[in-house]
């Protein structure tokens, strides 16, 4: 050990989380997780999709309340009531998807909340302005404080924010995925704004899927797993490979249902399948009888792909195959009478129309089947309602019901009745678990396990990796619109697939 | 059985009867059958129009240019009776559907494929409407004397005691009821405005959707445009002005979710009513009609608060499951 290494381990603990606690109803976030972030260093948290990460940013911003555990600012017990209090103690984050005001100035966005004030309580706009630009040419942005931020780019949009950091004095500043929306040059601005941010002795909390990033900036590191603390460290002791162990290892308490798949012939192939922005060259078939899972980080483009093939945006290049005779999907409505549906992720608002009733909801997409001479017919769209309702075990009074009084849980049952009514031979699930209790997804699993037995094609796209290797034959691996892995059998494995997802076999590849 | 569990048809129902009830203990002949009639058929264009509003709004656009489109379509029927004296009033009802449905496909292209908030192009195509007629009049009156006998006789033909204006709008109550209630389109206004989202996915095309809601409140319009120019015996540009307010207001206060994606063709012919109750029944009671802006205004609130509390605990329910949805787990 050094003297400075000494020097570091010893820095001041800015903020601290002990013991950390939040749960939503049925699902426990965080349990107990434990961060400290200290002055003039970058802390790295590390998880899958799932971990917890958002969510300990949101207590740390103050808009979740935690239900146990304690925020230490310099070693005092504190509270966030709300956001600005957390601003006020100097915490401040910039988002994923900075959280600016398009229509007003970069000045503006700079002290929105805190500007200036001058005589009678109005804003100094001079003195705004000043301290803008002040501010903006500190961290080396040649940004001009009176444009509007609707003129800026996304990277520009970034040094704003941190401008905006800046200027509350922040002492904790913490960057979530900040680099998700940035080109190469772009990243290394941050870079190095991140290490000056630290030379002025910020304590930074960066979260970044991106390996590569992580051992570039950061000095220590924090792994969460399924809301559990598993451990920190400095990031000169750890490897790679450590970090994904740390991430992926855990005792497997969910049990998915055992099958003895039947894979028969190739149903839907799709080549060449391209986006201007979205994705790239996707190749794969896929079979009756089939659950094949596709794994990727968020935005690795893999729901975007799903759109485009059931026609909701147009791809720029592409084939795709059913039962080998070449079909053009230009619409949903197209592709539900080619026997591709879409069960969507965000059910909330996708899903289901809560206003209307249930049998409505199941019958929409089938209207064709119970009407007859342009009428629907109540008695039939009940009998279709009521068949799919059961096999689902879906319990509602009575089928008049509207969906909107329903669980959230019951609310996914008739989404799911109302795609299986149009008797698909292709379903594409979109993250079916996420938000949901352990019972419920051993349910959906099962559910799953049961329409591939019944010869349907299932695609899974999921982010959460038990999952995909619980359920899936084959696994897709998309990264950045690209599919960069196809595994099968024994080469599914937790850390294979992180490998891919997050890039690091590539860069091997590319060393090598 | 609390407020909130009765159907909101029951309660509008029981407060127009009620209405009625105040206004003949001073005045008993308002509520005699043949006023009581003669009040309905007074309300049939309002009724036309609101339900064709009410499809719109359903699917959460809303329509501001009914009342111009009515006066325009009413101007082309009274100038086209002026020159062909001779043309057969069978065709005159279909030939203002098809011009009225005609402006409304104009509203709906705007919407549909130039994507312009409905709010805007109706409130543009409402002026362009109006000045059409002044193109197309110079600014002048049709009158009574200019046009034919069958012409300004056909709303008032009586089938079975009762104004065929009042039998047509009955056609249309029973028309739109079935549209909504038992057909594909029907059941997409309802998912477009539920959940346009979801109505995607679920293969139905929005914009499609509600271009052809605009389309049956324009064919709605205008027909009426001919019922009311031929009613009234007289066709200007200022005919009906302001009228899409009223039109608007009975759908409010028939139920219908301004945020779309709910309502129901019940509602919206007792929202109708309630106001033509009032409207019939102010000169009555001796109370200047100015005061029915007032009323109508003051039962527009009502009926909106009324909407919004029968709505909060279910709007709790989706902002809970709204938070949770954004939740990483």
């Amino acid at each position: 050990m050094t003297q400075t290494d000494q020097s570091r381990g010893a820095a001041l603990r800015v903020l601290e989380l002990d013991g950390i606690v939040k749960t939503f109803p049925g699902v426990k976030a965080l349990d107990g997780v434990n961060l400290s972030l200290r002055a003039g260093e970058v802390t790295a948290l590390v998880g899958e999709n799932g971990a917890g990460k958002s969510t300990i940013v949101k207590i740390l911003t103050g808009i979740y309340q935690p239900d146990g555990g304690e925020i230490l600012l310099d070693g005092a017990s504190i509270r966030f009531p709300d956001a600005d209090a957390a601003a006020r103690a100097g915490v401040t984050a910039i988002h994923q998807e900075t959280v600016l005001f398009e229509e007003l100035t970069v000045a503006e966005n700079i002290f929105i909340g805190h500007a200036p004030r001058g005589r009678f309580g109005m804003i100094d706009w001079a003195a705004m302005r000043k301290r803008a630009t002040e501010i903006l040419r500190s961290i080396g942005a040649e940004i001009d404080a009176e444009v509007k931020l609707a003129d800026l780019g996304i990277a520009s949009r970034h040094l704003v924010a941190i401008a905006r950091a800046l200027s509350v004095d922040a002492r904790v500043v913490i960057m979530d995925e900040p680099t998700a929306a940035l080109s190469h040059k772009e990243i290394e601005e941050l870079f190095a704004l991140v290490d000056m941010l630290k030379s002025q002795g910020k304590a930074i909390l960066f979260i970044s899927h991106k390996f590569d990033e992580i051992f570039r900036l950061a000095d220590r590191y924090t792994v969460f797993r399924d809301g559990q603390f598993v451990g920190e460290g400095k990031i000169g002791d750890v490897t790679h490979d450590d970090l994904v162990k740390m991430m992926v290892g855990r005792a497997v308490d969910q049990v998915f249902p055992k099958r003895s798949p039947v894979i028969g012939a190739p149903v839907l192939t799709v080549a060449g399948y391209s986006h201007p922005t979205e994705f790239e060259d996707i190749n794969f078939t896929l079979r009756s009888g089939e659950i094949l899972g596709f794994y990727g980080l968020v935005g690795a483009g893999r729901s975007e792909f799903m759109q485009s093939l059931i026609g909701i945006t147009k791809p720029s290049k592409g084939v795709v195959r059913i039962d080998d005779r070449v079909r053009v999907i230009r619409s949903p409505a197209a592709a539900i009478d080619e026997g591709i549906v879409y069960v969507p992720e965000d059910r909330g608002k996708q899903g289901a129309i809560t206003q209307l009733p249930i049998f409505q909801n199941v019958t929409l997409p089938s209207l064709g089947k119970t009407s007859r001479h342009g009428f629907t017919r109540m008695a039939e769209e009940f009998a279709l309602a009521r068949t799919y309702c059961e096999r689902l075990d879906l319990r509602a009074a009575s089928l008049d019901t509207t969906v909107g009084s329903l669980s959230g849980g019951n609310q996914q049952k008739v989404v799911i009745a109302k795609w299986l009514a149009t008797q698909p031979r292709v379903i594409i699930l979109d993250e079916p678990t996420k938000g949901i209790d352990i019972g419920s997804k051993a349910a959906v699993h099962d559910f799953m396990a049961e329409l591939a037995g019944a010869g349907l094609a299932v695609i899974m796209v999921s982010s959460e990796i038990p999952e995909i290797l619980g359920m899936s034959d084959r696994v897709i691996v998309m990264r950045e619109g690209r599919i960069v892995a196809e595994l099968e059998g024994d080469e599914m494995s937790p850390e294979v697939l992180v490998r891919h997802a997050a890039g690091i076999e590539e860069q091997l590849e590319a060393a090598q | 059985m609390t407020l909130r569990t009765i159907p909101r048809e029951v309660i509008l129902g029981l407060v127009i009867i009620a209405l009625c009830g105040v206004i003949a203990a001073r005045f008993p002949n308002f509520v005699r059958p043949s006023n009581l009639l003669s009040v309905a058929t007074d309300t049939a264009p309002l009724i036309m129009l609101a339900l064709g509003q009410f499809a719109v709004i359903v699917t959460r656009c809303i329509d501001l240019s009914v009342a111009a489109n009515l006066a325009l379509t009413g101007m082309i029927c009274a100038l086209l009776n002026v020159a062909m004296p001779g043309f057969p009033m069978g065709l005159m009802l279909p030939l203002a559907l098809v011009v009225g449905a005609g402006l409304g496909a104009i509203n709906g292209v705007l919407v549909w494929k130039v994507g312009i908030p409905p709010i805007v192009v109706t409130l543009g195509t409402m002026t362009v409407f109006r000045g059409i007629i002044f193109l197309l009049s110079g600014g002048s009156w049709v009158n009574a004397h200019e046009m034919s006998a069958s012409f300004t006789q056909f709303p008032r033909i009586p089938v079975l005691g009762i104004e065929l204006l009042a039998w047509i709008a009955v056609i249309a109550v029973l028309g739109v009821y079935l549209l909504v209630t038992r057909t594909a389109l029907g059941r997409a206004f309802y998912a477009v405005g539920g959940n346009p989202h979801a109505a995607v996915y679920t293969g139905i095309d929005v914009g499609r959707t509600q271009f052809l809601a605009f389309v049956l409140s324009g064919a709605l319009a205008g027909m009426t445009g001919y019922l009311w120019v031929a009613r009234y015996a007289v066709a200007y540009v200022e005919i009906a002005n302001g009228f899409e307010l009223d039109v608007v207001a009975a759908c409010v206060i028939g139920g219908v979710a301004i945020a779309g994606g709910a309502g129901s063709v019940g509602g919206v012919v007792l929202g109708a009513l309630f106001l033509g109750v009032i409207k019939n029944a102010l000169p009555v009671v001796n109370i200047s009609p100015f005061w029915q802006l007032a009323i109508s205004g003051t039962a527009i609130i009502i009926a909106v608060a009324l909407n919004a509390r029968s709505n909060r605990p279910k709007g709790r329910i989706i902002l809970k499951k709204a938070e949770h949805s954004h939740e990483p787990v």
